[in-house]
């Protein structure tokens, strides 16, 4: 009778028998990998907006403070996007002509919203409160990164619940004063770190035990 | 052996676990002919073509379910578990008795589990692939499955260990593993007898492939037997746990009728109780419409028969407990449900039905006439199959329905999606019967030949058997 297979066939059953066990391993690893990329979460991702808006212009080369158009920032869950109103404030005396302020002023005039490309966009069974985390000494940096160094918007931060939940289990080191909140260059005093960031805490009640309950942000 | 003494006796008119005046060759040859040799007849292709049938039914109704929601099916308020997890406890229960059938009975040193434990086996598995399905298809979002699996998700969250239902993705999906392996690694040696005979080039090199090489040398089955050996001490813990964390579904709810510490080796004895009768329902026609008499004898049916007889009697005196604790605790919900609801309420005519089926038509069996009388074998484990069918249908519907707030009792009817989806498992499982049939040997051919040296070889098994030769 004749050899049903080829010597051949040694080196492709250990092919097969390695593919077995890397293939689904390197299947879940590449969708690990994925779900963490900015393909997903859209880290670094510049967005298509209306107006090309530049953070960098404004906060580090005029030195607004962010609150002056985001406004809402410190009491209520959205911090709010400026209304064309605020733009004009300016706009409608500086560069008054410039075409890149068009849909600026078409808006004014229309009446109409400008359709801004959210970039900070989580689902909606998330409630996100900015007021409490401003009046618990998370900086604006925290989160946003520098956006004082970004002509355009782009995501500094992942936003999955992975994120979330690491701070919000050990939240100190990433606690400053306060008054120290809208600073974007802010670093913790040499060697004090940790430890003030601990004092600072039992100051603005943050109970650690409860920040990772599901009724803080899936209500 | 200890099968050969109690029926050493000389009176004993039960045939031997193998019909005398067979060798090596024409065991092979008898097993290895259906898959190789013989065309695939109208009953085939009958069976096929309803299998067929009922699993494009399958298909439609779970489109539909995944299309439409959840909603399609009869569940409501009170009674949000209705047919799909009946259909998962029945299906999971099936299994069992494969796993009983190819590990304890190994580790028994029962001989006449050799004939029977293949498609014992495959029985399992097809029947956990059935039950499978329920446990995905009844959640609102079953496209977010892998949710209960503990993996190092973007959310930073595990499954909640403390749920049974967690519990019933890691046995169901070990004990589909386990029973996989332990079918797979007693397929090899019979893959190369496969292999050996095919005249066909491909079919050699399919089969080929799937025995991985086996050459029968003395290190391969020293091995081999080990390995099987080990498998076999897995799978008897396991297929007494998986069936424990099913029952734990219910027994850790406070659900009247539910929370009962009997409900684990009750529902074990329950699953090896229907088990059995599927493996009954399945191996009188196989045995009749393959030429296998010779192989799965009246003996066999008669063993299977006795274990059918104990199970149902475990399952009876479990019935009788729950009665009488519902009685003794003085629990008012309790004993409205099992004393008053389940005997004479909405449901009274599944409940008697169930006691019927489970309880009182075993007694038959006391008959070794009935016993050794295939077609009455044969009925009487449909009958079970239905009964076991309507037990978990009790347990489930009847707690649920009324339990303890009377403002949010409401009755469970099913809706056709509910029929369909079961009846396409249904579907699903003869499918991969009628395929395993012709493609695999449905008796293990090597565990036969050594059925038939020991039965030759064997000093007073030779004299025993040859007795009614």
């Amino acid at each position: 009778m004749p050899q049903v297979f080829h010597p051949s066939a040694n080196t492709l059953s250990r092919v097969v028998l390695f593919g077995l066990a890397a293939g689904p391993a390197a299947l879940l690893g590449t969708m690990m990998l994925l779900v963490r990329s900015p393909f997903q979460t859209q880290v670094g991702v510049v967005r298509e907006q209306p107006v090309q808006f530049s953070h960098e212009h404004h906060v580090k080369g005029l030195g607004i403070d962010c609150r002056f158009c985001h406004s809402s920032v410190e009491t209520s869950a959205s911090a709010g996007m400026p209304p064309t109103h605020t733009c004009m404030t300016c706009h409608s005396q500086i560069w008054s002509g410039s075409p890149m302020l068009e849909p600026v002023r078409a808006s004014f005039k229309e009446q109409k919203p400008l359709a801004w490309t959210r970039v900070h966009d989580v689902p909606d069974f998330v409630y996100f409160h900015h007021g409490v985390h401003v009046q618990k000494g998370v900086g604006c940096a925290e989160c946003h990164g520098r956006i004082d160094n970004m002509p355009l918007a782009w995501r500094e931060k992942p936003l999955t619940m992975e994120w979330c939940l690491e701070c919000h289990r050990n939240p100190e080191p990433r606690l400053r004063p306060k008054d120290e909140v809208f600073v974007m260059d802010w670093t913790p005093p040499e060697g004090s770190g940790l430890e003030a960031a601990r004092e600072a805490n039992p100051k603005s009640h943050v109970e650690v035990g409860q920040l990772t309950n599901c009724s803080i942000c899936h209500r | 052996m200890a099968e050969t003494h109690h029926h050493a006796g000389g009176g004993d008119p039960l045939p031997p676990v193998i019909a005398p005046g067979h060798t090596y060759a024409s065991v092979t040859a008898t097993i290895a002919d259906v898959v190789l040799k013989r065309p695939p007849d109208w009953r085939w292709f009958l069976g096929m073509g309803a299998a067929s049938s009922l699993l494009l039914i399958f298909g439609g109704a779970v489109a539909n379910l995944l299309l439409t929601g959840v909603g399609i099916w009869g569940v409501n308020a009170p009674v949000m578990w209705g047919w799909a997890i009946i259909n998962f406890v029945w299906w999971v229960g099936i299994g069992h008795a494969g796993t009983l059938i190819s590990a304890i009975l190994l580790l028994l040193k029962q001989q006449w589990r050799t004939s029977i434990n293949r498609f014992a086996e495959a029985m399992t598995l097809f029947a956990v692939a059935c039950a499978g399905m329920f446990p995905l298809l009844h959640m609102g979002r079953p496209w977010k499955f892998f949710w209960m699996m503990p993996y190092p998700s973007t959310m930073a969250l595990l499954p909640q260990w403390r749920s049974p239902l967690v519990w019933d993705v890691f046995a169901v999906s070990t004990y589909a593993t386990v029973s996989a392996l332990f079918w797979y690694v007693g397929l090899i040696p019979d893959l190369a007898t496969l292999r050996d005979r095919a005249k066909n080039k491909y079919l050699a090199m399919a089969y080929g492939a799937l025995a991985l090489g086996w050459r029968g040398s003395g290190r391969h089955w020293a091995r081999y037997k080990t390995a099987y050996m080990l498998l076999a001490g897995m799978s008897t813990p396991l297929v007494v746990s998986v069936h424990t964390v099913v029952s734990l579904d219910f027994a850790a709810g406070v659900i009247p009728g539910w929370h009962a510490t009997i409900f684990p080796p009750y529902f074990v004895a329950g699953a090896i109780f229907s088990g059995f009768a599927m493996v009954v329902t399945l191996c009188v026609p196989l045995r009749s419409w393959y030429g296998l008499k010779d192989f799965i004898t009246d003996r066999h049916l008669d063993n299977m028969a006795k274990i059918m007889l104990a199970t149902g009697m475990i399952v009876g005196y479990g019935y009788a407990m729950e009665f009488f604790i519902a009685w003794y605790s003085g629990n008012p919900f309790e004993e409205y449900l099992l004393l008053h609801a389940r005997p004479f309420g909405t449901y009274k005519n599944a409940y008697r039905t169930m006691i019927c089926c489970n309880v009182l038509i075993p007694q038959l069996l006391w008959a070794p006439s009935i016993r050794r009388n295939a077609v009455v074998l044969w009925v009487i484990s449909i009958f079970v199959n239905i009964g076991m069918w309507l037990e978990r249908y009790v347990i489930v519907i009847t707690s649920l329905s009324e339990d303890f707030l009377p403002s949010s009792w409401a009755p469970y009817s099913p809706t056709i999606w509910d029929v369909a989806t079961f009846a396409g498992t249904i579907g699903l499982f003869t499918f991969f019967i009628f395929l395993f049939v012709r493609s695999l040997p449905a008796i293990a051919i090597a565990e036969m030949r050594e059925l038939v040296h020991e039965t030759q070889h064997h000093g007073h098994g030779a004299q025993a058997h040859g007795e009614k030769a």
